[in-house]
């Protein structure tokens, strides 16, 4: 294993292989149906045969000596009594038999048809077109051929029954011609078809009336011609069907006689596949390995459903021998070669419609070849595109704020199981010794040296001691994952590439993953149960990639609209708005407090002095302490004020879901593209800290009182919806009046329904309003539907005011009974209560038949969301698909891997969707880049060169690293 | 040396077109240093490279899986777009299907949507006048027997009759005369017209052919176009401030639609891409693809999904001079791998096929190298980078 070179695939050829190519491959004949012996050990020349491989552990290979897991097993083979045809090719067959000449096998097309075919195939191999449908083109031009344009031999019809039944069928003379004959010649007086005499017959036909006497007398059969001009002068058919079964042999010869030019006509290239290796005369069993056998717990083994077909095949071919040898009759025969053909039919699928599907004893269906390639889980999307792997963790995740947006917590348990390896040099040989002699159970331990000759040694308890001391440069040692290592962390379904992000560990105790709270937006996480994937890297260009291009900060920018997608979120979003939205003062302690967990560890100069003479500092001025110095930005905020940042100061504004938020926060966006990833993810980081110690200090609860409105809302509340009520009563009696006008492209029903849904709409919208009016700025649904952070005000009206209309399918609950919705009301009652509007609001509670029609509006909701997201799952896999080729060059095109140009500049421009927002336009202000380059307004040198782009940027470091590059200071979160 | 129209020296020109900006930039390049005046080749050079440094940081990177992010990009907010097929978009008079059922239907290259219209713009005076709008509607509008008059069928005698309203005909610019011939053309009667009323019945007396004649009667398009059942006209504010009636059809014809006098062609759309395509080539159902995914996002308020994506999944489909969909009929139908095509759908027939076409796989894409275990030739997988090793052996770190 060690020594033997990675073999790199190069291309892969397809084609049907020669019956004796598969005895060539085969290790063994196979001709007993028996597995095993009475002692279990596999007979030989059995379908269990050693030669085919191994599966039990500790045994050898029969044929290449390797053991279980190395060895990959050999073919083997079955001698057929009688060709079989491949069902995987009837349709092809049955065109070939249409196509060719059924006595010198020759294509039914004359030359020049031919080089016109021939020239398509070309045509369409080079567009990389269908060849199948210039093959079907040439086969109907060919089947209209009465003759062989080469031999002149008359061609019949050929009949597919499916799956694997072909006849040939010719158009004989009846056997009761004679009869036939006499009685059109009677005529038909009804009809007014005269009689006719023999000789006027003659006349007609131009027959010897000797030949038309003995035709008639039946003695003598019409030749074709003769046929054809009595059944012209009578106007009768004188033709019967004539159908002869073509056995897979007479098909087989048939083929074997095509030349080779004219398989290249149909787009088949002859050289990889003769179209005679479409039956079958060899079948090859597949190893062992590709059909394990299963012991069960009693000993008893339970065989492969393959190992079942096979079984099958061999013992029907042992009887179609012994019969045949024996001179049974050509019934039997028959029957045992339509047997099996239907084994080895269902041996490759087993789901061909029209014929039954081969069973399992239990009355499962087998799964045989196809089905094992086939669909989701099939071989191509289960286990090639799909793979399982090693070094990768799952469990459930829960929130974390004091770890870094960055980081990820990994339950010890998990750190010690996954592996990093060392490469042992004299520079780390103490560090690799300290983890192997912390043996495999202690967290910074090892599971696995590996010595310069190659041996994996395991590392135990016993042994890890003495194995630390021989652990020298040369050796590799598989340690357990440490702070600081690069993991990549994913949630599925994976969506977008946010989904699969690298972190960096934090190893923690107990047994879930940690995640901070602000890249729940890219994942789509949250905490009620949610599991998530680790996987730990295996090599050093694997962990430099990821901690360059996948690690979290990397990402928090979206290239679906180029603005960042992490951003604080929730409570982090009220917290900022109650610090910043009246500005409130704290005195030092206060301000401390909330900065404590920031890298600020000096408060700035005080914001001003109070009454008493205590110096305090603003909400504004706090926020202001995470903002870089240089900072400017004017924008329209979430509260509908104008937010002002001036060098590095919030002067006005609220802070909430625009400014700082996920889905592109202004002020996070503006520093992830002005300032960088790093700088971009101390200020989320801050901003949530910040925010979480902002919102502890003010204190933020929620609960039923605060849903809760005077009476004298609730009474106008109600007269509201009175009102509403008595609209509607209206509108309908103006409809039953049939006063009602419709709206243009309207009926009148629909007219009613409509203004019905508009009037209550209304009435749900004012009695909201009224709610609201009693509801103070400071009311925590208030201040969470204001900022942002979670919930609207309609789900406040909704609490508060009326729950309003329950719509299925867009239109009022209509569904139920006869023309009602439910037994409680009358037929026909088109009143509001009766077609689903909730007039108590949720606090208030809802009557049982508000509750019902509530239930029938959210079951609609989850039954669309179920159907929603498996449509959409299949649009993005057919997306992926499409496009996922698609790569920009170092010119600016977009091709694809077969070098297609698809685009001469992404997108028109060549901009990145990353860089820009999909809002802006993405002019460069040349004039402004003048003002600034020319008129020269740089503190320093380094940052003219970093304006200029003459400055390399850093690269991407740790998380520890990286602070150091940025201002200096360091990031410690200690609460 | 390159010509430029500015008056700036040979030298600054020389540094600016040293630099890898495009024509567009080096000529706003070339214009602020003209305005300046004063500006010295090296003050030319440091705007340039600023320029270039800023340019070349919002481009794309070379090697970026473009592809990929951009079917994400659009696939992503599909999970919340809504099912409800029916709504209204922009006038509530036509329903339009939207949401993911629209996205759907456009991917797949449907060859006829599930509700065709046509929004048509008008030219000169039809825009401005109602009377004239009125005309192009009734060229366009499907006129049926019932919107122009009263069908009665009398069972004594087993004739038809029919009794036109002259205010419709008028309206609709169509005579009694026309309309007699149109019926005896169509249904191989004689009509008798007289005034506004017409009468026709069956050759022989038969009253299933009589009831047969009132429902082909019924189905005859008198005037205007078959497919379109409803024309909407509204008097719309376009963004420069002035009025003019814009129609909007139920169904669509778009050839057909285009020809008649009256009809803006420029400005003139439809929601079948195919027809667009018929019509107006393929560059221009490029730019239908591109315009109706765009609506349907934004009529869900996603319209934050950048175009780039949405212009990448267009010139996808529009690649090969036709539209081709997006699936296992389409693109992915006909990727020049088997192992890919195998990986997507239909895998056994697949297989098959390329067995008997003797097919080879190349192995260049990104399914067969996972199916092969071998790296992707995709970002940095495309790179054949290898560090050398020095063998002076001194200053190398690890």
């Amino acid at each position: 294993m060690q020594n033997s070179t990675p073999k790199d695939i190069g291309s892969i050829n397809f084609g049907l292989m020669e019956p004796e190519e598969y005895r060539e491959m085969s290790a063994t004949k196979i001709i007993t149906a028996d597995t095993y012996d009475d002692d279990g050990f596999p007979i030989d020349m059995g379908l269990m045969d050693p030669r085919l491989g191994v599966i039990d552990p500790g045994l050898e290979c029969k044929t290449c000596g390797k053991h279980s897991g190395s060895c990959n097993g050999h073919f083997g083979h079955i001698e057929l009594a009688a060709p079989v045809i491949h069902v995987g090719f009837t349709k092809l067959i049955r065109r070939l038999l249409r196509g060719t000449c059924r006595e010198c096998s020759r294509l039914l097309l004359t030359e020049d048809e031919r080089g016109e075919f021939y020239d398509q195939i070309d045509d369409s191999r080079k567009l990389g077109r269908d060849l199948n449908d210039v093959t079907k083109a040439a086969i109907r031009q060919a089947r209209k051929k009465d003759r062989c344009p080469h031999c002149g031999e008359i061609q019949y019809d050929i009949d597919h029954e499916k799956p694997t039944t072909y006849y040939e069928v010719q158009q004989v003379l009846a056997s009761e011609y004679s009869q036939r004959i006499a009685g059109a010649m009677q005529g038909d007086e009804e009809a007014g078809i005269e009689r006719t005499t023999p000789d006027e017959l003659a006349e007609k036909t131009e027959i010897d009336i000797g030949r038309v006497n003995e035709i008639l007398s039946g003695s003598f059969r019409p030749r074709e011609g003769q046929r054809k001009a009595i059944e012209k002068a009578l106007d009768i058919d004188l033709t019967e069907e004539d159908t002869n079964k073509l056995m897979p042999s007479d098909i087989r010869d048939w083929f074997e006689a095509i030349p080779d030019e004219d398989m290249e006509v149909l787009g088949i290239n002859p050289e990889r596949s003769r179209p005679e290796w479409m039956i079958l005369t060899v079948l090859p069993v597949p190893p062992v390995t590709a059909r394990p056998s299963i012991t069960l717990d009693n000993g008893q083994r339970s065989e492969d459903d393959l190992t079942h077909k096979l079984v099958d095949i061999i013992r029907i071919n042992q009887r179609f021998m012994e019969n045949r040898e024996a001179g049974a009759p050509q019934l039997i025969i028959e029957d045992l070669w339509e047997l099996l053909q239907y084994h080895v039919t269902t041996f490759m699928d087993n789901e061909i419609s029209g014929t039954p599907p081969a069973r399992h004893r239990s009355g499962r269906p087998l799964k045989t070849l196809s089905q094992r390639l086939k669909g989701k889980e099939g071989r191509f999307r289960g286990s090639l595109s799909g793979k399982r792997v090693n070094f990768s963790a799952r469990t459930v995740i829960s929130p974390d704020p004091t770890l870094s947006l960055n980081e990820v917590g990994v339950p010890d348990r998990v750190a010690s199981e996954m592996t990093q390896t060392m490469n042992v040099t004299e520079r780390n040989v103490d560090e690799a010794r300290r983890y192997v002699s912390n043996g495999p159970e202690a967290h910074p331990g090892a599971n696995y040296v590996r010595r310069p000759d190659g041996r994996r040694l395991k590392v135990t308890e016993k042994n890890c001691e003495q194995l630390a001391e021989k652990v020298d440069a040369g050796w590799e040692v598989n340690r357990h994952l440490v702070d600081g290592d690069i993991v990549i962390f994913n949630r599925q379904p994976s969506l977008h590439r946010m989904s699969i992000m690298a972190h960096e560990v934090v190893v923690m105790p107990y047994k879930t993953f940690r995640l901070n709270t602000v890249v729940c937006p890219p994942y789509n996480a949250d905490f009620d149960g949610d599991e998530m994937n680790m996987h730990a890297l295996q090599n050093e260009e694997a962990r430099a990639e990821a901690r360059v291009l996948m690690r979290v900060q990397e990402q928090i920018l979206s290239p679906r609209f180029g603005e960042n997608i992490i951003g604080a979120i929730q409570d982090h979003i009220s917290g900022m708005y109650l610090l910043t939205h009246d500005n409130p003062r704290f005195n030092e302690t206060q301000a401390l407090d909330l900065l404590r967990a920031t890298r600020i560890d000096e408060l700035p100069e005080p914001s001003g002095v109070d009454d008493e003479g205590e110096p305090f500092w603003t909400g504004y001025d706090v926020f202001s302490e995470l903002l870089p110095d240089d900072l400017n930005l004017e924008f329209t905020g979430t509260v509908g004020d104008d937010v002002v940042i001036e060098n590095g100061q919030l002067l006005e504004g609220t802070v909430a879901e625009d400014e700082v938020g996920e889905f592109g926060g202004e002020i996070v966006d503006t520093i992830t593209k002005v300032y960088g990833n790093t700088r971009a993810r101390i200020f989320v980081n801050e901003v949530s800290t910040l925010a979480m110690r902002a919102i502890m200090h003010f204190g933020f609860s929620i609960g039923i009182d605060d849903e809760t409105i005077p009476e004298e809302a609730q009474a106008r509340i109600d007269e509201t919806i009175e009102d509403a009520d008595d609209r509607v009563e209206e509108l309908i009696e103006a409809y039953e009046r049939g006063e009602l006008e419709s709206l243009p492209g309207r009926t009148v029903d629909e007219t009613l329904e409509m203004k019905i849904m508009q009037t209550l709409s209304r009435a749900r919208d004012n009695a909201g309003n009224i709610a609201d009016e009693h509801f103070d700025d400071d009311n925590p649904a208030v201040v969470m539907a204001e900022s942002g952070a979670r919930g609207s005000m309609l789900n406040l009206t909704q609490m508060a005011g009326a729950v309003g209309q329950q719509a299925v399918r867009g239109e009022r609950i209509n569904r139920g009974y006869e023309d009602r919705t439910l037994s409680h009301y009358k037929p026909n009652d088109l009143s509001a209560e009766a077609h689903g509007f909730v007039e108590n609001s949720y606090t208030s509670g809802l009557t049982p038949r508000e509750f019902f029609f509530h239930a029938m509006g959210g079951r609609e909701g989850l039954v669309d969301t179920a159907v929603r997201t498996s449509k959409s799952g299949y649009l993005q896999r057919r997306l992926i698909n499409a496009l996922s080729e698609l790569e920009t060059q170092y010119d600016g095109t977009v091709r694809d891997t077969s070098d297609t140009i698809v685009q001469f500049e992404f997108g028109e421009d060549g901009t990145s969707p990353v860089k820009v927002s999909s809002g802006d336009d993405n002019e460069i202000d040349v004039e402004q880049i003048a003002d600034q380059v020319l008129d020269s307004e740089f503190a320093s040198e380094e940052e003219r060169a970093e304006f200029l782009g003459t400055k390399a940027e850093p690269t991407n470091l740790s998380e520890y690293a990286d602070d150091r590059l940025v201002e200096g200071t360091e990031v410690t979160s200690d609460d | 040396m390159t010509e430029v129209a500015y008056d700036v020296d040979d030298d600054t020109v020389a540094v600016v077109e040293d630099t890898d900006l495009p024509r567009r930039l080096k000529d706003q390049v070339y214009a602020t240093l003209e305005e300046r005046g004063d500006a010295t080749v090296d003050d030319a050079d440091e705007l340039a490279k600023a320029v270039e440094a800023r340019y070349l940081d919002t481009r794309v990177d070379p090697l970026d899986p473009v592809g990929t992010v951009s079917a994400q990009s659009i696939g992503e907010p599909g999970t919340q777009l809504t099912m409800n097929t029916f709504h209204y978009a922009g006038v509530a008079e036509i329903d339009v299907t939207q949401g993911l059922p629209r996205l759907i239907e456009l991917v797949d290259a449907r060859k006829t949507p599930d509700t065709p219209m046509m929004t048509i713009y008008l030219e000169d005076e039809y825009a401005t006048e109602r009377e004239k709008a009125h005309e192009v509607v009734w060229k366009i509008e499907a006129t049926k027997i019932l919107a122009l008059g009263d069908v009665s069928t009398n069972v004594a005698d087993m004739r038809v009759q029919i009794s036109l309203n002259e205010d419709t005909l008028q309206e609709r610019m169509i005579t009694p005369e026309e309309v007699a011939e149109i019926i005896q053309d169509n249904l191989g009667v004689k009509a008798i017209q007289q005034g506004t009323q017409i009468e026709f019945g069956p050759e022989e007396p038969s009253y299933r052919d009589l009831l047969q004649l009132v429902e082909e009667l019924r189905e005859i398009t008198f005037k205007g176009i078959e497919d379109i059942s409803r024309v909407v006209i509204r008097r719309e504010e376009l963004d420069d401030g002035s009025e003019e009636f814009i129609l909007y059809t139920e169904g669509s014809a778009f050839g057909d639609a285009l020809e008649i006098e009256g009809v803006d062609a420029s400005r003139s759309t439809c929601n079948n891409i195919h027809e667009i395509h018929r019509n107006l080539g393929i560059e221009a159902a490029r730019e239908a693809i591109i315009e109706e995914t765009n609506n349907t996002l934004a009529e869900q308020g996603l319209d934050d999904v950048n175009v780039r994506h949405l212009m990448l999944v267009a010139d996808m489909m529009t690649n090969r001079g036709e539209i081709e969909s997006i699936g296992r009929h389409g693109i992915s139908g006909s990727k020049d791998s088997v192992l890919a095509r195998a990986a997507f759908e239909v895998t056994v027939n697949h297989l098959l096929n390329a067995a008997i076409h003797g097919e080879v796989d190349e192995l260049d894409g990104v399914t067969e190298n996972v199916i092969v275990g071998k790296p992707i030739k995709l970002g940095t997988g495309d790179v054949d980078l290898r560090m050398g090793s020095t063998t002076s052996g001194s200053g190398r770190a690890d």
